[in-house]
């Protein structure tokens, strides 16, 4: 570190920038919850007729592109409802 | 059959109502027949900011309520005589605007009307929601500022989801105003950039107004600031942005940039 960078401030936009940026794409993604709170709550039927499982243990997520969308769906299964279902 | 823009932002203080007020003289300057609609019931604003405080007699509510015709609320500019303004209520709750009530009105405005102009209140509940329901157009207008910049994102989000174009499955066409931009502090990496806003936001840039003491000495006299004098960096670049809601191709400048060894010295005040 160079003297002079003590005092120099360190540029503010560029923070900016990235704390949008991240939070964007994070608050873009559960805006649809909409749809995404709809196909969780039916995901979570179908599973749960079959294996008993927590309802805080699935979890959806829906990743929107300007061409692309991602629907992420992350099941938790316990390790006995498992067992049983095998 | 005119066109409908709303003017909206989400957060507050950014510059809609002066936005609304000098893009509305700006496209009635040459000879469109304009009227600015204030959505912001309870806060009304924008016929001080355009000098006709005084001149109110009935407003928005009372019109969908059926207690005036909308000729009787409408206030014609003394200054523009195709520029209208249409004030909102002062006293009463939110809940005086109908969606029913809205669409008669804008309805109504567009037969006569060349341009609708919505002045949407801040926030993101019924006034701004209504402000936004019929229009053709939007210009959100955002400051190089985080909370503007995130609060904008979600109206982006309202306007594709909950416009009546939107559920048609029709596009409504969507602007980026960027004010109180200040070249000097972003070329400093003190502000965001234009293109920080426009890569975040994603939408086409219509105008940047610069920040600029033009603006609040036009809202002390009344006038809107491409009125209050045309002249002026701010007035310019809204003169300029009205061109090309109206169609034009203009290739956008980005105020201040270009400064002399004189505009360096005095950076902030020549500004």
């Amino acid at each position: 570190m160079s003297i002079f960078s003590l005092f120099r401030k360190q540029r503010s936009a560029p923070m900016a920038r990235e704390r949008l940026q991240v939070l964007l794409a994070h608050e873009r993604a559960s805006s649809s919850s909409d749809l995404v709170s709809v196909l969780r709550e039916e995901i979570l039927a179908v599973i749960a007729k079959h294996v008993q499982l927590d309802s805080d243990k699935v979890h959806v997520k829906m990743d929107r592109d300007e061409n692309v969308s991602i629907l992420e769906i992350d099941v938790e299964i316990p390790l006995d409802a498992a067992l049983q279902a095998a | 059959m005119g066109k409908v823009i709303v003017v909206t932002s989400g957060k507050g203080g950014v510059g809609k109502t002066t936005s609304s007020a000098a893009l509305g003289a700006a496209l009635a300057h040459k000879g469109d027949r304009v009227v600015i609609v204030d959505f912001d019931v309870g806060l009304r604003n924008l016929d001080l900011v355009m000098g006709a405080e005084r001149r109110v007699v009935y407003d928005l509510v009372n019109v969908i309520q059926g207690e005036a015709k909308l000729s009787q609320a409408l206030i014609r500019d003394k200054r523009l005589e195709t520029l209208f303004l249409l004030p909102a209520s002062q006293t009463r709750d939110k809940d005086a605007l109908t969606p029913e009530g809205v669409e008669t009105v804008i309805t109504e405005l567009k037969r006569v009307f060349d341009w609708v102009i919505c002045d949407s209140p801040a926030g993101i509940e019924r006034g701004a929601t209504l402000a936004m329901r019929h229009a053709d157009i939007a210009v959100v207008v955002t400051n190089p500022e985080v909370s503007s910049v995130r609060d904008s994102d979600r109206i982006i989000g309202l306007l594709d989801a909950k416009t009546a174009k939107a559920e048609r499955g029709e596009r409504i066409e969507k602007h980026l105003l960027l004010t109180r931009y200040d070249s000097n502090r972003a070329e400093r990496g003190d502000m965001l950039k234009v293109d920080d806003v426009l890569e975040i936001l994603s939408i086409p840039l219509i105008g940047i107004i610069p920040e600029s003491m033009d603006v609040l000495r036009a809202s002390n006299i009344g006038a809107p600031v491409t009125l209050a004098d045309a002249r002026s960096a701010p007035a310019m670049a809204y003169f300029d942005a009205a061109r090309r809601l109206a169609g034009e191709v203009l290739p956008i400048t980005i105020p201040g940039e270009k400064r002399g060894i004189f505009g360096k010295i005095f950076g902030r005040k020549a500004a």
